[in-house]
């Protein structure tokens, strides 16, 4: 092998060294200038990444002090209030974190924080693929392992704010053991399983670490490393705008704009997160006290990922059905299985039922504007809207006692408003969408009002509209006008098709969904409307010409000339 | 490659701007615009400029440094234990604040320092670059189908059946005995959930948890409550290692007055007016400790089921189906109040053998 020039450098001299062996020019010469388009959004899922690998660190820092272990002890650490309380070593050993160990508290903190982050830029990142449109082929697999990869992120939360057995954690496992024990069938032993016998027992918290530290983050781990290879060899999504198209990527190169600016994200995102656990105390284990299953303090609540669980079971009316000598706990596995269960189900199918209502199969790399597609933006804000009601109906102690209100009232309002709120938002979510396309429309053919008035020489008054950007207009111009669906319900005899019923269906379901829109304006259109901006410039302009004709002339007023009036 | 960088006028403003033209369009009816023209940044035609950001950024990755090394002197400084009172914040632990006050301000300026170097100095003009196909050839598809069938064919696993269904048979059993190694993850249930430590012994004295005395009736005042445990219940915690048997004992005694009590789950289950009731309750298991006197209602915190503890324990409402299981109540020779047996029902949340 020759090589055409003898590098010199140490860092010359490893990479030959490397590509001696691996080849590794040929995958580093395509993607070290592969071309990333740049949105703002595109950054929650950045915050979600970081986030984990802040959690990684800061979670293996944790290991080196935290004891997993039920044993009990008697605490003789320094926070004065417990001394000498008997409680598990595993509760003895995150105090000890807090307060005998310099940075200790900070990483517990950072810990807590980050993977409160971890889930909300989860979510939210999932909320920008879905408005967007992102989900669509050929990307639908990356969408269930990001739905995944959500479920994932919030079983893993509660097992981390479970381990240090304080009175808070212990009260969400005794929970956890009720909704367990409640599966039908199996309950009794999944729930003698998981805790080795009886409730608390001495077996749960080693298993929980092993699945906390290990297990989860091991499969989180290998998920995220195949959705970000999937985005890297499926190149990201970009927004509509000028030059792009569905078949490039306009952007910056990964290097080095992206390795810089990714970079230094990472960085911000550990510097907010440390700042913040710096300054801001999160789950103070000691002002709970030790886990007794004889106990628990008015005002519980999980963290924020959780709540709409917990939300979910406080509205559940008690239906609990005995029959042949069984009990079936309705009042537990509709709320805290059969429900979670659907959510995760149409969460992660969404891009298959799309599809089928649409009968759209091409591929998209050009993102929707939400408000170009009413009806998927108005599902989404439907099923969040679903979402926030059973995380309202979480905190329904906190609201009675907040607004000296009876809880009885509030349970009940909520049962109802769960059904009656999400439609109305489907119905309002959809109905602005429209205004919104529409007024695009309006900006497109008639530019942004720029509050300039110009007075003309007959004394006529007009706002002076100046046309869109180029980015502006592309932006929306980007927008497809989707047909309906009309499949063959009957055959060419006028016989109804195999699968009329079906494609009845999906007609329907299509018109449903893309029936009511505004249509962009055509080109002619667009061209008229240029057209009519250059117009009202050479108005301004001969405007301006005889302001300052006139002061020139001394104030003498120029009689209006013909008719020069513009026309909205 | 087919990347091209979109030429740069040098100077964005102050010229003719081209009209826009519609005529371009995608095979699904979007109007394309070509790129819109690159406009310089101050750093691209100002050196004094970029030079200006040059410092700037060299002076945030330097004043991270100092972050750095000010984070391990306080490390090594500030005591562990002293708290310091900061104005909102109240009182803090001094090392917290300052180690991540430190750590974190350093990463943030690096951060900040590398984001400012991308956007000020290295190039903002867009680069477009085609994307690739992502299906394969028709070529590389039908290659790929006649290698799988040369392989399934050299194989036999078609051609022969027996190899093929042992191998499937086999392969369907191999988790079965994996699973079963789970067996031993916990002891069977048995009937554990259907005895408490009050039934050890019949006649069980009562532990008032508030003040560690055994509770006698005179103990309590109409509208009074006790939370307690069972006489030798912390022996036997001791003797077993865990805290199964309290998570099942506790209970709660209340005492109102007799002509209020509307109902018992057994006959004269009360004592002069003091009921016992589980405390575990019938949802999910939390201990219950919010009651109000004027309905004699026990509220659980964690979901808000209510139960009414002159009626049975009877649930009123919120997401629990079942009454507070209840003790019955007697005083012996002595004058204590004792249990005279174990609750007639398992406590605790439901389970499908509960019948």
């Amino acid at each position: 092998m020759s090589t055409s020039t003898q590098p010199s450098t140490p860092v010359g001299k490893t990479a030959r060294w490397v590509d001696d062996r691996y080849t590794t020019s040929n995958a580093l010469r395509r993607n070290l200038g592969k071309v990333f388009p740049d949105h703002w959004s595109f950054m929650l899922g950045e915050v979600a990444l970081y986030s984990f690998v802040i959690l990684l660190l800061s979670g293996t820092y944790l290991t080196l002090f935290f004891k997993p272990s039920m044993v009990d002890v008697i605490y003789n650490g320094t926070y004065v209030p417990l001394k000498g309380v008997k409680m598990t070593e595993a509760y003895a050993s995150s105090l000890d974190i807090s307060f005998d160990v310099r940075g200790g508290l900070l990483m517990r903190q950072i810990h807590h924080w980050a993977a409160l982050f971890f889930v909300g830029a989860m979510t939210i990142h999932m909320f920008r693929v879905f408005f967007t449109g992102a989900f669509r082929k050929p990307r639908e697999v990356n969408w269930v392992i990001g739905t995944v990869l959500v479920l994932l992120g919030i079983v893993e939360g509660f097992a981390g704010y479970s381990l240090p057995d304080d009175l808070l954690s212990g009260t969400g496992l005794r929970i956890t053991q009720g909704i367990a024990s409640a599966i039908p069938i199996v309950g009794t032993y999944v729930s003698f399983g998981l805790f080795g016998g009886e409730f608390p027992g001495t077996d749960f918290l080693p298993r929980l670490y092993a699945i906390h530290i290990l297990l989860i983050p091991g499969i989180i781990l290998a998920l995220v490393t195949a959705h970000l290879l999937m985005v890297w060899y499926q190149k990201h999504t970009q927004w509509p705008g000028p030059g792009r198209t569905e078949n490039n990527v306009v952007g910056y190169r990964f290097f080095p704009v992206y390795m810089a600016k990714a970079g230094g994200f990472f960085f911000i995102v550990f510097g907010v997160t440390t700042l913040i656990s710096a300054f801001v105390t999160i789950n103070p284990v000691w002002m709970f006290g030790p886990y007794t299953p004889d106990q628990v303090s008015a005002g519980s609540q999980p963290d924020w990922y959780m709540g709409f669980l917990d939300g979910a079971v406080r509205v559940m009316p008690n239906l609990e059905l005995v029959f042949w000598h069984h009990t079936l706990s309705l009042n537990l596995i509709v709320p805290a299985v059969v429900l979670p269960g659907i959510m995760t189900l149409l969460l992660g199918a969404y891009p298959w039922i799309e599809q089928f209502v649409t009968g759209d199969k091409r591929e998209h790399h050009l993102l929707d504007r939400p408000r170009n597609t009413p009806t998927r933006t108005a599902l989404g804000v439907t099923a969040i809207t679903f979402y926030l009601m059973l995380w309202v109906s979480g905190a329904n102690d906190i609201i009675a006692t907040t607004f000296e209100s009876s809880i009885n009232a509030i349970t009940i309002s909520l049962r109802i408003l769960l059904f009656v709120v999400p439609p109305i938002a489907f119905t309002i979510t959809k109905r602005i969408c429209l205004s919104l396309q529409r007024r695009d429309n309006d900006k497109l053919l008639h530019g942004h009002e720029t509050g300039r008035l110009l007075r003309l020489p007959h004394g006529e008054f007009v706002e002076i509209h100046a046309p869109l950007t180029q980015k502006e207009q592309a932006e929306i111009l980007g927008k497809v006008d989707m047909p309906v669906l009309a499949l063959e319900t009957v055959d060419a005899n006028g016989v109804a098709a195999p699968w009329a019923l079906v494609n009845n269906l999906r007609n329907r379901l299509s018109s449903w969904f893309y029936a009511i829109n505004v249509a962009k304006p055509s080109p002619a259109e667009l061209e008229a409307a240029a057209g009519h901006f250059s117009h009202v410039s050479a108005v301004e302009l001969e405007a301006t010409h005889r302001h300052r004709e006139f002061e020139a002339l001394g104030g003498v007023l120029h009689q209006p000339s013909e008719d020069e009036s513009v026309n909205h | 490659m087919s990347d091209t960088t979109h030429g740069d006028t040098g100077h964005g403003h102050g010229h003719e701007v081209e009209p826009i033209t519609y005529t371009q369009s995608d095979e699904r009816g979007r109007i394309l615009l070509g790129l819109d023209e690159h406009r310089s940044r101050r750093t691209d035609t100002s050196q004094r400029a970029a030079k200006r950001a040059e410092r700037q950024i060299a002076g945030m990755f330097t004043f991270a440094a100092i972050c750095f090394v000010a984070a391990i002197a306080a490390y090594l400084l500030v005591p562990k234990h002293d708290i310091v009172w900061v104005p909102v914040l109240g009182n803090v632990s001094a090392s917290n604040l300052s180690l991540g006050g430190l750590i974190g301000l350093g990463t943030l300026l690096i951060g900040v320092g590398a984001i400012q170097w991308a956007r000020a100095l290295m190039p903002d003009e867009e680069v477009i670059q085609e994307r690739h196909e992502l299906r394969g050839s028709d070529e590389a598809r039908e290659d790929t189908i006649e290698q799988f069938r040369r392989g399934a064919q050299e194989s036999g696993f078609m051609s022969r059946p027996i190899i093929r269904r042992s191998l499937l048979g086999a392969m369907a059993l191999f988790p079965l005995p994996i699973a079963f190694l789970l067996g031993d993850l916990g002891t069977a249930p048995d009937d554990k959930l259907r005895h408490t430590a009050w039934g050890n012994k019949p006649r069980t004295r009562i532990l008032n948890q508030g003040s560690g005395q055994m509770v006698r009736p005179e103990d309590l005042a109409v509208g009074g409550l006790i939370n307690a445990i069972p006489v030798g219940l912390t022996e036997l915690e001791e003797q077993e290692g865990s805290q199964n048997a309290r998570a099942k004992a506790a209970i709660i005694l209340v005492r109102m007055n007799p002509d209020e009590i509307k109902s018992t789950q057994g006959p004269n289950w009360d004592y002069e007016g003091i009921v016992a009731y589980s405390k575990i309750c019938t949802h999910v298991g939390c201990p219950i400790s919010l009651y109000q006197q004027r309905t004699h209602s026990l509220l659980c915190p964690c979901h808000q089921s209510t139960f009414d503890l002159s009626d049975s324990g009877r649930a009123v409402f919120g997401p629990a189906a079942r009454h507070m299981p209840q003790l019955q109540l007697d005083v012996d020779s002595e004058g204590y109040l004792v249990a005279v047996g174990d609750f007639a029902e398992p406590v605790g949340p439901s389970f499908w053998e509960r019948g």
